[in-house]
């Protein structure tokens, strides 16, 4: 194959106005386009909607696509599969694989969602019992999941399962692309602490999935899923926010147009949540900046620790700031949401919403157990379950 | 904004810390500060004059490295992480940076610059260490006629090393920094709460002094307490930095209940959490130390972010490093009391981290009450 040279910022400026300039009917003709011309994430290798260039110009692209208002793929609605299951592909995917999901998960046209917790497995994920048994050519699950996000509107799910419950549990797991539209598939709303039902309980029910449609080994499953979580905590803490972005953005627009909110504890209040703001995006840029540079450092394994805690502080303080109209809530409808939103809605709803950010994606403490065991080099937690065949493990 | 280190900088610090580790192993200091001699002098020689640290911002024609800010900030970083008792912050810092604003082209602020970049004399800028940026030009210092100077500054870092005072006075042709001679002045140290950076009161008694040239000496005052506030951030990362390693292999190796303490989870998580401060507390000094040392056009956010968020970080890992040692943290052989009474004393120097959220305020469009 041809060496190409990596694209300078020059280089993809031209590439991304030779795409503006041709007229699409429609934003999905245009997003199908801009995944052909390696503009959806140049990182990836080319025909697979990148250039093989350094992550970092994906900004050059971005900036000029927002300057042309060119539309995007709404990434709120397809985060699990942009931030999760595309690093996962890319990574232990066939060829036939990344050639059959990659292009429709990025446009948006397939949402995806994550089948890995259960009941009886959350931050103890290993333990989960959901099965999958061989038949033929393909693979026949029965289990149940639950906290699924987007699951309502999946159109494929990233699955573990256990294969063989002989082997201790970290061992007998694999990772399957599962199919929503399976009649064994069914999806029941969770409503949640905002009122609506942004994740959901998964019954799968003798689900058939082609072992063509396998990621990684048998067996290998806890190695594949450790790509997603890490991904999964980068997509959630990583995220690339304007000074005053994100969460404090609200807080600050309320001081300014309501001066009558404003007392002197709470003016030193709100400046010491700007400065964790500001200090929180600052470390999300350095372990930009790190990955940019190919040295990523063990600063990126507390971004979500980081953004979880700024975004309940500063959604507490913007309710109490609003003082009576704190006491009001938008909205408490049951709905079953399109997208993931953080932001959105009143501020009843961050204050709520943001309580997950500290649970979804691996819990607050697992990850400070984390830190302190991989980064700081501390012993590990006393276990029981390290050497022992999943069946046999005490319930 | 660049927050990362270049290889120069990486370079700088191996460099630093070897001559540190030489000279300055944290275990020695103790005994050191209880002399009567509480600078180290010659460490302070082989920093300034061999390795050139004090003429980091100096410009090359002047004599100095014509570094920027972010060199000096990871000189900072180190010197914190050894609690080095050497005048760095008063003299290459605060001092240099005031004359930095003045007029360099006028001999009298060249040749004063040109002798503390190498590292053969040395200056203090004779504020209080309490003082901010921001605060208004001090009244404590009046210059008369034939320019000699009178009147008290309180709390000045780094004096008692000094050989020339930078003193801010006014007199009758308005605000300005003056050149004195310590020995024309009384250096007066007091007992300090950092037993590593020592405080004096400087009492000037019609004292004889040197107009600096500057087109605005308030402005270059302010400049110079700006970059050291900025600077002071990498100090206390440092420092910081300092008490969550030593913490760490502490607990690494300490057995109570026949388990090693570092694996009790409640303690793993405090570090954790202590360890996410200190990796956020570096984000904050870098884009401080990279503002200041740009077009300084974001550095007066930069700063104050830097400054209210970092202080509290150095005092809360000195602060868990001294529990978390258990009774060793509470004597005095152990190093650690240094990093605390470094980490406390440098929450008040150069702006409290509540003052510099109050100018933050004010920056940004967050006005306070009223
Ligand atoms: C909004 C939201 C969206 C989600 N979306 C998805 C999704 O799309 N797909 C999916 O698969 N999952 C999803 N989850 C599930 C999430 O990953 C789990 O809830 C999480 O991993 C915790 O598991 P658990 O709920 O079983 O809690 P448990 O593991 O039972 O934890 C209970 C408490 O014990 C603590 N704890 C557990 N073990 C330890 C330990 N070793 N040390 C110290 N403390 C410990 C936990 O931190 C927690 O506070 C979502 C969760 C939320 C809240």
């Amino acid at each position: 194959m041809a060496e190409h040279p990596t694209p300078t910022p020059e280089d993809l400026r031209s590439r991304t106005r030779t795409l503006l300039e041709e007229p699409r009917p429609t934003p999905l003709d245009f997003l199908r386009a801009r995944f052909d011309a390696g503009l959806a994430w140049v990182h990836f290798p080319e025909g697979l909607g990148g250039l093989g260039a350094p992550r970092a110009l994906q900004a050059v692209v971005d900036a000029e696509l927002a300057a042309a208002g060119a539309p995007d793929n709404d990434p709120r609605r397809i985060g699990i599969g942009l931030g999760m299951a595309a690093p996962t592909i890319l990574r232990y995917g066939t060829a036939e694989q990344k050639e059959r999901f990659l292009r429709p998960l990025w446009t948006g046209e397939e949402v995806w969602c994550q089948l890995f917790s259960e009941p009886g497995a959350g931050s103890d994920l290993a333990g989960l019992r959901t099965r999958a048994v061989r038949d033929g050519d393909d693979w026949v699950v029965d289990g149940q999941k639950v906290w699924t996000s987007s699951a309502h509107n999946a159109r494929w799910a990233i699955l573990i399962a256990r294969t063989d419950p002989d082997v201790p549990k970290h061992q007998g797991i694999t990772y399957f692309v599962c199919d929503m539209t399976d009649p064994g598939v069914e999806v029941r709303p969770l409503r949640q602490i905002t009122g609506e039902a942004e994740f959901n309980e998964v019954f799968l029910t003798g689900v058939r999935i082609p072992d063509a449609h396998r990621l990684g080994a048998v067996g290998d499953g806890w190695r594949v899923a450790q790509a997603t979580l890490m991904n999964e905590r980068v997509a959630i803490g990583g995220l690339a926010l304007p000074r005053e972005g994100g969460m404090i953005a609200p807080v600050a627009k309320t001081w300014r147009e309501r001066p009558e909110l404003r007392t002197a504890e709470l003016h030193d209040r709100l400046l010491g949540l700007w400065v964790e703001a500001e200090v929180t995006r600052l470390g999300a840029e350095r372990v930009r900046q790190q990955m940019a540079a190919g040295a990523p450092g063990p600063e990126g394994s507390g971004l979500k620790l980081a953004f979880a805690r700024l975004n309940q502080r500063v959604s507490g303080f913007e309710v109490e700031l609003l003082g009576e109209d704190g006491l009001r809530y938008g909205d408490w409808t049951m709905v079953r949401p399109e997208k993931v939103d953080f932001y959105g809605r009143d501020a009843g709803y961050r204050y709520l919403r943001a309580k997950g950010n500290s649970i979804e994606g691996g819990t607050s403490e697992i990850l400070r157990n984390i830190i302190a065991e991989r980064v700081l080099g501390l012993p590990s937690e006393p276990r029981t379950d390290k050497d022992v065949a999943w069946k046999d493990l005490p319930r | 904004m660049n927050l990362l280190y270049s290889e120069v900088e990486d370079d700088l610090r191996a460099a630093v810390r070897d001559v540190l580790a030489d000279h300055c192993p944290p275990g020695a200091v103790p005994a050191r500060v209880e002399g009567g001699e509480p600078y180290d002098r010659g460490l302070w020689r082989v920093l300034a004059a061999d390795l050139g640290v004090a003429g980091l911002l100096v410009p090359e024609k002047l004599g100095g490295q014509g570094a920027t800010a972010r060199e000096v900030a990871v000189v900072m970083e180190e010197l914190g992480g050894a609690v080095a008792p050497v005048p760095f912050l008063g003299s290459a810092v605060l001092a240099t940076t005031a004359l930095l604003g003045c007029a360099t082209g006028e001999p009298a602020v060249a040749d004063l610059l040109g002798r503390l970049a190498a590292g053969t004399e040395t200056a203090a800028l004779a504020v209080s260490l309490a003082s901010a940026p921001g605060a208004p030009f001090p009244a404590a210092v009046r210059a008369d006629a034939d320019g000699r100077l009178t009147g008290v500054v309180t709390a000045v870092a780094d004096a008692a090393a000094a050989g020339v005072l930078v003193v801010p006075a006014t007199g009758p042709h308005g605000s300005g920094l003056y050149a004195v001679a310590a020995a024309d002045a009384a250096v007066e140290p007091f007992v300090s709460l950092d037993l590593t950076r020592p405080l004096s009161d400087v009492r000037l008694a019609a004292a004889p002094a040197r107009l600096l040239p500057a087109g605005d000496a308030a402005a270059a005052l302010d400049a110079a307490l700006l970059t050291g506030a900025g600077l002071l951030a990498s100090e206390q990362l440092g420092v910081a930095q300092w008490c969550l390693d030593e913490t760490v292999r502490y607990l690494g190796q300490r057995h109570q209940f026949g388990r090693v303490v570092g694996g009790f989870q409640s303690l793993k998580h405090r570090l954790a959490d202590l360890w996410l401060e200190v990796v956020s507390a570096r984000a904050a000094a870098r884009a401080a130390a990279d503002a200041l040392a740009g077009d300084g056009r974001d550095a007066g956010v930069e700063v104050r972010v830097a400054q209210a968020y970092v202080s509290g970080v150095a005092v809360h890992a000195a602060e868990e490093g001294v529990q978390l040692h258990g009774g060793i943290g509470m004597t005095w052989e152990h190093p650690l009391h240094l990093y605390l009474k470094r980490a406390k004393a440098d929450e008040i120097a150069l702006g409290t981290p509540g003052r510099h959220r109050a100018a933050l305020g004010a920056l940004v469009g967050l006005p306070a009450v009223g």
